[in-house]
């Protein structure tokens, strides 16, 4: 399978590169290498490939809500240029504008909330989409046959299950650690199949957009705390075996290391994947700026090696993500001696 | 900047999706997974327990038959060590019958020869008072006529009687 994703993807590349180059060859520097960031960011429609001026986009639904005029649904394709599919401040709608950087904007400067289905909400629901249906299948194969020796989807879930299950789990939580275990798994799931899909050509990813790393390391701080028991909570507020003039110190410290934890999730998440995919759109990029066959040689091979190294990147980063959230589960939840060590 | 701005929409969307996603697999997939991947587990263990009691029943079992090999063993030498006394006894025991027996034989066998012998010095003596008595006859007939004759005549018979 990610053989075949391999050589899709160097497919898709080759392709992107053929169309992309003639359009972006005559202009500057710069623009040469936006493209990379624009494939980083979320963005309100999802745009997939352009053929000299044919644009092939999938247009998104623009979902507003703001206090004074509720609820209320675009479509991305109401605020853009139909020729040049171009977002800006004079293609106004209803009173929003989606600006030259894919953000939203209210014509009168009002407030509002922005519940668009973006490219990464939509990329994310394939996510889950996928997920589900992987998972469900797995299930679905016990359910059918009993407790038997695992085929098909199960085959490939019950590793991962058992994994999750053993070595992150009980080894870092400890005996509690059953009730954590759904939880962790689809976390494991929903990272694991989010890095993969995230690297396939005109994909989104979106456990490089810190929104999702955000939500996924709130999650995993909410749990954290709601499981903590008293042992946790006394070393946060009453570290045992300090002075009392020294915990002036100390609790501020325990107090900023609860929101260290989940924040560190967060980032590490975040900079791994959108570094890849960073370094490589640089690669390709190189290929533009050069504009020369050799460099676009040099820099496939480059990109082929990069992708190899993401595909590992991507199971290392889900396998670290779910084994940091059982460990501070597991932190929280162990039953420890007061004379041991700190 | 964009890069690091987390968007509302993105969050909410995420938090709804993947909230919706951990209830639907912990409810149709994770419960049911991991109940069969124990009950999986389980029934491998007790398979192996079983195999391993089966085992330790099978070596007990031979321990047994060792046991009650050796016990028949044991009461096959009693039994043959007994046959052996009892035939060694009676053998002794005809033994002694029959010298019982054959002394009885002799002794029985003497008193015929006692009574034999006894029945033959009778006729024996018989005999000689018979042989007396003809000689005693002759004599007295031989005695009529000469002396000497007569004394001749006696000593001539029993020098018979001594050959006889």
């Amino acid at each position: 399978m990610t053989r075949k994703l391999l050589a899709l993807s160097l497919l898709f590349s080759a392709f992107l590169l053929g169309f992309n180059s003639s359009a972006l060859a005559s202009e500057s520097e710069e623009d040469k290498t936006s493209f990379i960031m624009h494939h980083v960011v979320d963005s309100h429609e999802w745009h997939f490939a352009t053929f000299g001026h044919t644009h092939v986009t999938l247009p998104l639904p623009v979902i507003v809500y703001s206090g004074d005029r509720g609820l209320e649904f675009f479509m991305s394709t109401d605020f853009q240029d139909h020729e040049t599919h171009a977002f800006g401040k004079e293609f106004a709608h209803e009173g929003y504008f989606i600006d030259d950087h894919d953000h939203l904007g209210r014509v009168d400067g009002g407030s509002f909330t922005d519940f668009s289905i973006t490219k990464n909400v939509v990329m994310m629901f394939i996510v889950i989409f996928v997920v589900a249906y992987v998972s469900l299948s797995a299930a679905s194969h016990y359910k059918k046959n009993g407790p038997v020796a695992p085929k098909g989807a199960a085959a490939i879930i019950e590793p991962i299950v058992i994994f999750v299950r053993d070595e992150i789990a009980h080894k870092s939580i400890g005996p509690r650690y059953k009730k954590y275990v759904p939880y962790l798994i689809t976390l494991f799931l929903f990272i694991w199949f989010g890095n993969l899909l995230g690297l396939l050509p005109g994909a989104a990813n979106i456990t490089g957009n810190i929104a999702v790393t955000l939500t996924l390391a709130v999650l995993t701080f909410i749990i954290t705390n709601v499981s903590g028991n008293k042992d946790y909570w006394k070393h946060v507020f009453a570290t045992p075996g300090v002075p009392i003039p020294m915990l002036l110190i100390i609790v501020p410290v325990e107090i900023i290391g609860l929101f260290t934890k989940p924040f560190a999730l967060m980032v590490r998440l975040f900079v791994a994947i959108t570094a890849g995919h960073i370094v490589i759109l640089g690669f390709i990029a190189l290929a533009f700026i050069f504009e020369s066959i050799s460099i676009g040689i040099v820099s496939t091979i480059m990109v082929t090696f990069i992708n190899i190294i993401e595909l590992l990147v991507a199971t290392i980063q889900a396998y670290v993500f779910t084994l940091f959230t059982a460990m501070y589960i597991g932190g929280a939840v162990a039953e420890h001696a007061h004379d041991d060590h700190h | 900047m964009d890069l690091i701005t987390p968007g509302s929409g993105l969050i909410f969307w995420q938090l709804f999706g993947f909230l919706g996603l951990l209830f639907l697999l912990i409810k149709f997939a994770w419960k049911p997974l991991l109940a069969a991947l124990e009950e999986r587990e389980t029934s491998i263990e007790n398979a192996l327990k079983s195999a391993e009691q089966a085992r330790n029943e099978m070596a007990n079992l031979k321990a047994d038959n060792e046991k009650l090999l050796q016990e028949t063993r044991l009461e096959r030498d009693i039994i043959l060590k007994k046959a052996q006394e009892a035939s060694v006894k009676m053998i002794e025991d005809a033994k002694n019958e029959a010298s019982k027996v054959a002394a009885q034989q002799i002794e029985n066998a003497k008193a015929v020869i006692e009574t034999e012998k006894r029945a033959a010095l009778t006729e024996v003596k018989n005999q000689v008072a018979i042989l007396t008595l003809e000689v005693t006859e002759k004599l007295l007939r031989k005695n009529l006529s000469n002396e000497q004759s007569q004394k001749a005549l006696v000593d001539e018979f029993i020098k018979d009687i001594k050959l006889n």
